[in-house]
């Protein structure tokens, strides 16, 4: 009897794929978001402790750079701001005029316990309850602080939320 | 005809607003400018002010500790240390001697990071990308040291109200001997990317110079006070805990520029590696707390308590009315007092070195705002 | 019926003041004779306690006195007792080393008194601070902006009164 070992080819289905084997085809959503989560600039925001933790992610130990992240000053042309901590009331209009400047597509990152929901300082006069008051957030990274490893976890489902966006239509195209 | 003279000129005024790569966290700085020279500066600050003070008033005393924590949140443990001893002078309370050293242990050691961080930083402030990878990995290394005993990276609650929460682990001072045995190296090699590099020299030799008198008269501390040549430290002048029994030196600049608030924290760190090295070999037995109650309620009073920050004296003022809860908790803290001489330092230098002058103080928003 | 036994009156810190602390408790009173403090003690420092509309001159003495040389301010704050306000200022020395504490006290309905900012220019934002969170006009101040809270804050968050807002989930 034959063994059947198969090459692990499929069979050609498309009139493309018989055409031209060895060919690779995707939808253009696909292929522009696999390029935007490869490639993601966050703007440098750090605005409190949760600050430090991320510049340690950035550096060697951690390195944010393996997944293309480089840190950008100008939120002209930044794609992520990560909020890395705690959102006072003075700092709340700043945070939408940065937000409102940052050109489309954008993402934001809450980092930390207290740009989820005030954290540690919940019961404050001068804290705003979580950065999601003011502009719309994506992932949310609990911790106080949360650990470098945590931060990268956040990041890596911000890729898949991009992928995932992508794949439904209109969503972030 | 020359019209030179009759040109009409207005200052320019250039915000570098709280989102900025080089300020160091919320801190906005209003330039009034004259072509490349400030002539004015209004600093704003309040972009993280939290309440923390106010908090405190509702919290129990065990809970302050956390709030603390958060001030200055790049030396974390130092700040518990202020407050514990601020309740424990209050309360009149003894703490185990192997809990005095292993604060002291600690502290040293996070003295140490931060001026690592400072180091890096203050070294992208003057354009240099590489020092900041080699601080940071040694910084990473003293964090496991910290996540080994106090069980996190930050943000520690370690030290408590008559000690510390518990034991160090059963390989500490072989760990920490290696430990120091690297960090040596590490800061050796900054050194030698950093402190003499030319490019550096010129950047920060001779830039916001500031005299020891208008230091003083400003309520600076720390090493910025120190290099300007004013050999003031808490921990000399009025020892706390058990830093008599060392034996270190306070390093002091001669000119108060830049590159001596700089040179002075690198050589603040070896003096710390030193310290930590007694502190070792003196370390006693015997237990880590004095036990007391979750909910403490010190008798009715006030006390002021001094510290040695890295960045300068911290002072907590404590005013208790007998309750579970304090009625006053003032932080006086360094960066605040610091950050006041800013426009003293910036008249008439160039905007490029405004930012190397606003690195060289070493301030922190957490503790400027509270 | 049970009576509950309830502590008859709060317990008070001991006093515990050092020698350069006993020597400034005796010096004080003689220097600043003429305005009259109040000196005591507080666990560890000395306590001089005058009207608020001598504090500058109170202060110009104790720094330009050599026996005091207070030339460095540590930290001036308000601590609300609700029917005073009561303004704190620590003094440290560089030159001797020494400690102390001064306070006065003001109406919460009109808190004002002058400004140190002419001794110690490190008073400066210090005050502004007091002024933001207390409401403490410090006159003779170049500059009372606030500091701390938001252009149009409304009440003084450091005052015992101040009603803490609700906490919110959502």
């Amino acid at each position: 009897m034959e063994l059947n070992v198969g090459t692990g080819n499929q069979e050609p289905r498309s009139l493309l794929n018989r055409a031209a084997p060895g060919v690779i085809t995707a939808r253009s959503e696909q292929l522009i978001a696999m390029a935007r989560k490869s490639s993601i600039w966050p703007m440098t925001f750090g605005l409190a402790c949760c600050a430090i933790e991320m510049i340690s992610t950035y550096m060697a130990h951690h390195d944010l750079d393996r997944f293309g992240i480089v840190t950008w000053p100008s939120p002209r042309q930044s794609d992520v701001m990560i909020v890395a901590g705690t959102v006072v009331k003075k700092m709340a209009e700043p945070i939408k005029i940065l937000y409102e400047q940052m050109p489309e597509p954008k993402w934001v990152i809450a980092m930390g316990s207290c740009a989820t929901n005030g954290g540690p300082y919940y019961r404050s006069y001068s804290v705003v309850m979580g950065v999601d008051h003011i502009i719309p957030v994506d992932v949310y990274v609990p911790g106080c602080p949360p650990r470098p490893e945590a931060l990268i976890d956040g990041i890596l489902k911000l890729q898949e939320k991009i992928m995932q966006d992508a794949g439904e239509r209109g969503r972030k195209t | 005809m020359s019209t030179e003279g009759q040109l009409d000129t207005i200052h320019m005024m250039v915000n570098m607003g709280p989102q900025h790569p080089s300020t160091h966290g919320v801190f906005r700085m209003v330039l009034w400018v004259d072509g490349e020279r400030v002539v004015d500066l209004e600093p704003h600050i309040g972009y993280l002010h939290r309440g923390s003070e106010k908090l405190c008033e509702g919290e129990i005393y065990a809970q302050i500790v956390t709030l603390f924590d958060r001030l200055d949140y790049i030396s974390n443990l130092n700040n518990e240390m202020l407050f514990c001893r601020s309740v424990e002078k209050l309360m009149g309370l003894a703490v185990p001697e192997r809990a005095e050293y292993i604060r002291v242990i600690l502290c040293e050691l996070n003295r140490v990071a931060s001026h690592l961080l400072f180091s890096g930083t203050f070294g992208i402030d003057a354009g240099a990308m590489t020092p900041i990878m080699y601080a940071f990995r040694d910084r990473e290394k003293i964090q496991s040291m910290f996540e080994a005993v106090t069980g996190a990276r930050m943000m520690h609650n370690y030290i408590r109200i008559g000690g510390v929460k518990g034991d160090v682990p059963e390989d500490f001072a072989q760990r920490m001997g290696v430990l120091l045995g690297e960090i040596r190296q590490g800061i050796d090699e900054t050194d030698r990317l950093l402190s003499f590099n030319e490019i550096f020299l010129a950047r920060t030799k001779g830039i916001g110079v500031i005299d020891a008198e208008t230091a003083i008269a400003y309520g600076m501390s720390g090493p910025s006070l120190r290099a300007c040549g004013v050999p003031m430290d808490v921990r000399k002048d009025q020892p706390y805990s058990v830093y008599d029994r060392f034996d270190f030196g306070i390093p002091v600049g001669e000119k108060g520029d830049s590159w001596d608030r700089y040179y002075v924290r690198v050589m603040e760190m070896r003096e710390s590696l030193s310290i930590i090295e007694q502190a070792l070999e003196q370390l006693p037995d015997g237990p880590t707390i004095t036990p007391t109650r979750l909910v403490l309620r010190p008798p009715q009073g006030e006390v002021y308590v001094r510290g040695e920050n890295p960045r300068g004296e911290i002072g907590v003022y404590l005013v208790s009315n007998g309750a579970d809860r304090p009625y006053r908790v003032k932080v006086r803290p360094p960066s605040f007092c610091n950050l006041m001489a800013l426009k003293e330092l910036l008249k008439g230098t160039y905007v490029a070195d405004a930012v190397v002058i606003l690195g060289s103080l070493d301030i922190v928003l957490g503790e400027v705002d509270r | 019926m049970v009576e509950r036994h309830r502590r008859e009156e709060t317990p008070q810190a001991p006093v515990a003041l050092d020698d350069k602390g006993r020597a400034l408790q005796l010096l004080l009173p003689e220097i600043l004779a003429e305005f009259q403090p109040e000196v005591g003690a507080a666990v560890d420092l000395v306590v001089a306690t005058v009207k608020p509309q001598d504090v500058p001159a109170v202060c110009r003495l104790t720094k330009e006195d050599p026996r005091l040389s207070f030339d460095y301010l540590m930290c001036l704050c308000v601590v609300d007792y609700v029917e005073h306000l009561q303004v704190v200022y620590h003094l440290y020395s560089t030159t001797m080393k020494h400690m102390m504490v001064l306070k006065a006290n003001v109406s919460p309905e009109e808190p004002s008194l002058p400004s140190v900012i002419a001794l110690w220019t490190g008073a400066d934002w210090h005050e502004r601070e007091s002024h933001d969170l207390f409401g403490v006009v410090f006159e003779g101040h170049p500059n009372m902006n606030p500091l701390l809270l938001y252009e149009g804050f409304e009440g003084y968050p450091g005052r015992r009164n101040y009603e803490m807002p609700e906490y919110r989930e959502w």
